[in-house]
């Protein structure tokens, strides 16, 4: 069967990737520990055990416990579908809004793309986090208006990313031939546009999910992010402050879970971008 | 002794074997040219005397330059000789030369590189060398960025940047394929009297024999990695001794077969231009400043009548391009009447031009841009058949498909395939196919044949005359390249700044120009009779 050798090219070029494979080895992991704790945990966030508190790492408790004697690992597990969930969300809202909003800034040109691009470095120009506090201040904290807030973020990046590969890919040839073939601006859009800048979209959803969990993070540690008894990675470092003399383990553990995944994410997006990005391709 | 000395070169690419005992010698003050059709392994010669091979190319055989033995040669002892006193001019100016760094310093770089000259005389031979290749620093400061120069003048930067230190041995491969038939003329020129000035040898790659006649002393023919045929220029084009000699020859003086060219005269106007012209708006300079405006079409007007085949010839940037896409309905004249049939176009919003459009296709210059990478030949040569009222069915589909493949040579079992699986010759067919699979009335071709290799070109003519003999569809042929419209036009127009300066019948107004950039174009033009009466004529 024949694909197109683009593909080919790409697979192979992916295992041999050494960023790409240990980026996907490490997302891999951390989507199957939450998946994980649906299923299972090594025991219920939910139950306190004031004897047990402030354990370090032991046989019982493999990661320790926290001043309430919860279970850090199972905690951290709980708390990465948290995380997951607000990055990925905010993520698909940054596609669904920015992205055809890029789409049409560069197929009208002109006026409209005028308006949608200076809108878009309004909505740059506020730093990711102060903007997400501003939401959360007026609309209250929560997982959804996290969500909502790093999606606003995320728009204008795609945007701009679908705009300017947009416009680079209208005056080729073969968009030409389509609009000498009579198609208007949104099926060439769909059809001729879309899947040939996919592989820019692909590797800049990687970055935001990685913000994301960043964002996410920073959020619930200021107490904007989703509340008790919904364990956190964010708000689980503002618990361990206090501590930090006591149980330094308490900020260590949540602090690498952020550390690794954000480096797993950032590996797996450099990965695909060498792979993808035809203007980093190196063929030698 | 011979200044390059290539003996039984052997090269392979993995286990794909690129090129076969390969000889090639070229001496002081020789221009040699390496002919053959792309894929033929000219390039990967060059590429082997400069060592800049790829890493996964392994290479046997001797290539001697001036006494050193190159492919024994180290890394740092290459990249002395590179540059020094090997110098290579590329195909493309557009990505030879560095976008953000300006030309004096790009030139610069390499002779102060090599000489370690302090920056005082660097300038100074900057200038001078540029000077030499047509840029002289008055007119061109240093400062200038390749943005700002026109595709010929960017080519002379690139081969003053390889002339600056007065190489031994220039390699120039494909330098004029990108350039129009003047600019070609021009920068053949300028290497020619470059090599003999400084008694530099000269390996010319091309693929078309027709550019090198006029100025290679001795030319070696190349064929999937095989000397085909070698030996002095005049004796080689005259005797023609190889028959893949002959064949090469054939196809750069290739005139189709135009039986039936005027069966379909008679049914009377198909496209009328009256008075078109297309202004651009440039950026304003300044804040007061009034925006410069640029006419690329100015006051143009002409009839195309059925089933006839109109060439418009001019160099490029005058403004044929954009005629072009406005006669297709791609862009909108800024004044004047464009009509199809007494139906006026140019004013129709995009749903009322569905039915206009399916009379009327478009075949660009690049096979490899023409076509989306991700879709299979069906669907990119389906795509046309949107502007049916009706939709078809998918067998339908399939049928009008596979009939428009039949029409152009390829064989409907290819339709599963990607773009990238076919060959470029077989592309420019798919280019064709999709043109003519809703049956239309008209074709503008842009530059169609100007992308290929010159035995494609001809075969790529041939089908192009065979359509207009069989369909009845006449052409707009854009063009720089006489060869291409004295081989299937009937009439043809010489533009020039927008204007069109010249109009008649094709082979009168190619014989005898009267205007100036008609002249201009036909002395440039590279014509293998003419430039061998020439040096036949010199040999006395």
């Amino acid at each position: 069967m024949s694909v197109p050798a683009e593909w080919q090219q790409n697979l192979a070029k992916a295992f041999s990737n050494r960023s790409f494979l240990i980026g996907l080895i490490i997302t891999g992991l951390i989507a199957l520990t939450a998946v994980l704790s649906f299923v299972w945990t090594p025991y219920a966030v939910g139950t306190l055990d004031i004897a047990g508190k402030l354990k370090p790492p032991s046989e019982a408790h493999w990661l320790g416990t926290d001043h309430y004697g919860r279970d850090i690992l199972s905690m951290i597990m709980v708390g990465s579908r948290n995380s997951i969930a607000v990055a990925l969300v905010s993520v698909v809202i940054g596609i669904a809004v920015g992205v055809p909003l890029g789409l049409w800034a560069a197929a009208r040109g002109g006026l409209i793309d005028e308006i949608l691009m200076r809108f878009n470095d309004l909505v740059f120009a506020f730093p990711a986090l102060l903007s997400a506090v501003m939401i959360t201040a007026v609309f209250g904290p929560g997982a959804v208006n996290a969500i909502i807030a790093i999606g606003i973020f995320n728009i204008p990046v795609f945007a701009r990313v679908a705009r300017g590969a947009a416009l680079v890919l209208w005056p080729r040839e073969y968009i030409l031939a389509a609009r000498a073939s009579g198609k208007g601006a949104l099926r060439i859009t769909v059809e001729h546009i879309l899947p040939n800048m996919a592989n820019l979209l692909i590797v800049q959803a990687t970055i935001q999910f990685s913000l994301g969990i960043l964002a996410e993070a920073g959020l619930s540690y200021v107490g904007l992010g989703s509340q008790p008894p919904m364990p956190s990675w964010g708000r689980m470092l503002f618990e361990a402050q206090t501590m930090i003399s006591l149980a330094p383990h308490m900020a260590l553990f949540p602090g690498l879970a952020i550390v690794v995944t954000v480096l797993g994410l950032n590996l797996l997006g450099d990965g695909l971008r060498d792979v993808l990005d035809p203007r980093l391709r190196r063929d030698r | 002794m011979a200044l390059l000395d290539i003996k039984g070169l052997s090269l392979k690419i993995g286990a794909f074997s690129v090129l076969e005992r390969v000889n090639l010698a070229i001496e002081p003050g020789e221009i040699h040219a390496l002919v053959g059709e792309s894929g033929s392994g000219k390039s990967m010669t060059a590429l082997s005397v400069m060592k800049l091979l790829p890493g996964n190319a392994r290479a046997e055989g001797q290539i001697h330059f001036n006494g050193t033995d190159i492919l024994g040669a180290s890394e740092a002892d290459m990249c002395k000789l590179r540059g020094d006193d090997i110098g290579m001019v590329f195909q493309e100016p557009m990505t030879a030369l560095n976008p953000v760094k300006t030309i004096g310093e790009q030139v610069a770089e390499g002779i102060r590189l090599h000489t370690g000259a302090s920056r005082a005389v660097t300038e100074e031979r900057t200038r001078a060398i540029l000077d030499r290749v047509g840029l002289p620093s008055a007119k061109f400061p240093l400062g200038r960025y390749p943005h700002e120069l026109s595709g010929g003048q960017r080519q002379r930067v690139v081969i003053a940047i390889a002339c600056a230190l007065k190489p031994k041995l220039l390699i120039a491969d494909e330098p004029t394929t990108a350039l129009d038939v003047v600019l070609q003329a021009q920068i053949l020129d300028l290497l020619q009297s470059l090599v003999y000035e400084e008694k530099m040898g000269l390996l010319l790659i091309s693929h078309d024999l027709a550019v090198v006649a006029d100025i290679a002393d001795s030319i070696t023919v190349l064929r999937h990695g095989e000397v085909m045929d070698h030996g002095e220029t005049t004796q080689i084009l005259t005797e023609q001794a190889h028959p893949y000699t002959r064949k090469l020859a054939q196809a750069s003086m290739h005139v189709p077969e135009r039986s039936s060219s005027h069966r379909w005269d008679g049914d009377g106007t198909l496209l009328s231009v009256r008075n078109v012209e297309r202004i651009y708006r440039g950026h304003r300079t300044g804040l007061f400043s009034r925006r410069e405006t640029n006419k690329a079409v100015d006051n143009v007007s002409f009839d195309l009548q059925s089933g006839q085949s109109m060439a418009l010839v001019g160099r490029s940037g005058c403004g044929k391009s954009t005629l072009a896409r406005m006669i297709i309905a791609l862009d909108r004249p800024t004044g004047g009447e464009i009509a199809l049939w007494s139906q006026r176009i140019d004013d129709l919003s995009e749903d009322a031009l569905r039915p206009v459009r399916r009379n009327m296709q478009v075949v660009f210059q690049d096979p490899y841009g023409s076509f989306n990478p991700r879709h299979k030949a069906e669907r990119l040569v389906a795509e046309p058949l949107y502007l049916l009222d009706t939709p078809l069915s998918v067998a339908e589909k399939r049928s009008r498909v596979d009939t428009a493949l039949e029409r152009v040579g390829i064989s409907p079992r290819d339709r599963d395939k990607y773009p990238h699986e076919f060959s470029g010759g077989q592309r420019q067919r798919l280019a064709i196919a999709r043109a003519i699979i809703t049956e239309p009335k008209l074709i503008v071709a842009d530059e169609p044949v100007s992308a290929l290799d010159v035995s494609i070109r001809a075969q790529i003519l041939d089908l192009f005359a065979d359509l207009n003999g069989r369909l009845g569809i006449a052409y707009l042929f854009i063009t720089h390249d006489l060869a291409v419209a004295r081989a299937i036009t009937d009439t043809v127009m010489v533009m020039s700044d927008g204007k069109i300066v010249e109009r008649g019948p094709t082979g009168e107004v190619l014989r005898n120009p009267r205007s100036d950039a008609g002249r201009a174009l036909v002395e440039a033009s590279p014509d293998l009779h003419k430039a061998l009466a020439r040096r036949i004529g010199e040999q006395g």
